[in-house]
């Protein structure tokens, strides 16, 4: 027996929610006297460099070169029974999100997505898992033998070991058969940090009245290495594009760190956002529901607030 | 083109979350339940695509009675009949096997479910529907254009984006994009009344297993009060983050 984990890659590197995922299987496989193994498919580094996350051995699959969401559950679950595995885990990329349905129905396992913490028991699989846009916690057992975890990207941690891993090249290839779309062109928004694996966030909202005054946001975000991210009426009047919209019709997220400025904390955009670790809220309204949710404010103009905290981050950055 | 869009009902985004019977079941007291919000883009994209190239809008729904109400509303926006699958949707497997099954039955050339429900955040329905009738499947989609039975998808990567083409049929699981939030369709006083006279046709569930079973509810912990500093000490707050939350 072993636990298998899917180590996603992009552009040849493996994810930081592939690490993440990494210690999370090795964890799981500890708790049921087993081991972890990784399996990585296409372009990627050095894959035994998985061992320091707790990846005994690290299979790569060559010979593929776009994303196929069928092909690639195919190639997974052939490794899973190579070696045994009847836990699979599957970092919860929106490429992760794709695949895991297709391991569950092709391996006839149950899926757990969304799972934020540990196994609470492997026998049966009980896993706790984020719901109802992070206002509840459900927890779910699986009524199978095979199982397919999505665990949420940076709720659980990465968590680094001293011990080496092993790599190894596996042959296997997709059923045929499979069916999948054929992704023709990748538009990749270059330069900037992907939202949902963010540990830092800046975000605004209406407070900034217009488009043009988004300058202090991205200096402010440039400086802390923070990805940028909006509420949605901005995004809805084009100030900010949709990639950007956060809360319960947009993209949650669970940053170390969220920042938001202008927006008034309305029970949809928390909804996306209250998994978040720490909440910064600036806000010219004493009475902005955002305060509530957050663990430090502060009460003023954004244009006055953010140029200074900009400036005592650049002043802090300095002497550390 | 017969397109089916698979809705799931839920309760609307401003409900208060309360569990019930010693936390083992969500409390639906007092809830006011909708169309999932994103649904209703796949809803609307879908209605476009009928004007556009012609054939049928269906509707459906794994659900109890109490959707019912939930169908109408989307046969008052436009779809030509609703199809509910009689039965507790308490797992996304047997929610999708299912609408799979309803799909070989009836011949769909394109199934348009939403990336998640708002209420349980599985994410799973969709992909398990194309995974059990081996169809393409793409999601987070934020566009989808026809020509005949040539799809051009966009859909959501992490940090961009990614077009891709598929021969119909396929299944997608949409979110805003598809359309945007100014198009979307809302039922008017014509569509309420006609709504009331199209079929909304109650099928008994096939068999199926619950490979997963929700045992436990629970809320987060609730967040301290929050720590106000002044708007003219603002390094007070770059120390806090540094050496008591530890974010910076
Ligand atoms: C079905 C549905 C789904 C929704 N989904 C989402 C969602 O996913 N995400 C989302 O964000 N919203 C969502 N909403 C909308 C949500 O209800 C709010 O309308 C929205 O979040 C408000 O955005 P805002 O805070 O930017 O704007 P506003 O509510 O207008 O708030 C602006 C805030 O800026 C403050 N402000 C003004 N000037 C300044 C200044 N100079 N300095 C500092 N502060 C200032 C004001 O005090 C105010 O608190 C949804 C709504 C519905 C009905
Ligand atoms: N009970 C259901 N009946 C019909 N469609 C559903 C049901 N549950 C989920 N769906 C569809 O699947 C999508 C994703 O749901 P989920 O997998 O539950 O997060 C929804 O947006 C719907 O389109």
């Amino acid at each position: 027996m072993s636990v298998l984990i899917y180590a996603e890659s992009w552009e040849g590197k493996f994810k930081k929610a592939t690490f993440e995922a990494v210690s999370y299987g090795a964890r799981v496989a500890a708790s049921m006297g087993t081991n972890a193994i990784a399996v990585t498919i296409g372009d990627a580094e050095d894959a035994s460099i998985l061992g320091k996350y707790g990846a005994s051995k690290t299979i790569h699959v060559g010979g593929v070169s776009t994303f196929n969401n069928a092909a690639y559950a195919s190639i997974i679950n052939q490794v899973a029974a190579n070696q045994d595995a009847n836990t699979i885990i599957v970092a919860a990329t929106n490429n992760g999100k794709m695949i895991a349905p297709f391991l569950a129905v092709q391996a006839e396992a149950a899926l757990i997505t969304n799972a934020i913490a540990l196994p609470s028991s492997t026998a049966p699989l009980t896993v706790l898992r984020s719901a109802f846009s992070s206002k509840g916690l459900v927890k779910y057992q699986s009524n199978a033998d095979k199982n397919v975890i999505c665990i949420v990207p940076n709720a659980i941690g990465v968590a680094t070991i001293e011990a080496d891993g092993t790599a190894e090249e596996s042959s296997v290839s997709a059923d045929a058969s499979l069916k999948a779309i054929a992704p023709e062109k990748v538009e990749r928004v270059s330069g900037k940090i992907a939202l949902p694996e963010a540990e830092l966030v800046v975000s605004a909202g209406r407070g900034m009245k217009a488009p043009e005054n988004w300058n202090i946001i991205q200096e402010l975000a440039d400086l802390l290495g923070a990805a940028t991210a909006c509420s949605k009426p901005v995004s809805d009047i084009g100030w900010r594009p949709h990639s950007e919209h956060v809360g319960q019709t947009g993209i949650q997220i669970n940053p170390n760190l969220y920042i938001a400025i202008g927006i008034s904390g309305a029970i949809q955009h928390l909804a996306g956002v209250s998994a978040s670790k720490t909440i910064v809220v600036v806000n010219s309204d004493p009475e902005a529901p955002f305060f509530k949710a957050a663990d430090y404010g502060i009460v003023g103009d954004a244009f006055e607030v953010v140029p200074k905290l900009t400036a005592a981050i650049k002043a802090f950055k300095a002497n550390n | 083109m017969k397109i089916l869009v698979c809705i799931s009902h839920v309760p609307d985004t401003t409900s208060k979350i309360n569990f019930a019977d010693n936390n083992t079941a969500f409390d639906t007291a007092g809830v006011q339940f909708v169309i999932n919000p994103y649904d209703e883009f796949g809803l609307t994209r879908a209605l476009w695509i009928k004007e556009k190239q012609g054939g049928t809008v269906t509707v459906a729904n794994v659900g109890t009675n109490v959707t019912d109400p939930t169908l109408r509303k989307a046969l008052a926006i436009g779809a030509d009949d609703a199809i509910r699958i009689d039965a507790e949707p308490t797992d996304a497997f047997f929610v999708a096997k299912q609408i799979a099954a309803l799909v070989e039955e009836n011949g769909y050339d394109l199934v348009i479910c939403g990336q998640e429900s708002i209420d349980y955040n599985g994410g799973q329905v969709p992909g398990l529907v194309a995974a059990l009738l081996n169809w393409p499947f793409a999601s987070p989609c934020t566009g989808l254009e026809l020509d005949g039975t040539n799809a051009t998808i966009t859909r959501e990567i992490d940090g961009g984006k990614e077009i891709s083409k598929a021969t119909l049929p396929i299944v997608i699981g949409g979110k805003k994009g598809l359309v945007e939030e100014k198009d979307l369709r809302i039922p008017n006083m014509r569509g309420i009344m006609t709504a009331r006279t199209k079929p909304l046709l109650v099928r008994p569930a096939v068999d199926a297993e619950k490979r997963t079973t929700a045992v436990e509810y629970s809320k987060p912990e609730p967040k301290a009060a929050v720590k106000l500093i002044d708007k003219d000490n603002v390094e007070e707050l770059v120390k806090l983050l540094h050496e008591e939350a530890k974010v910076i």
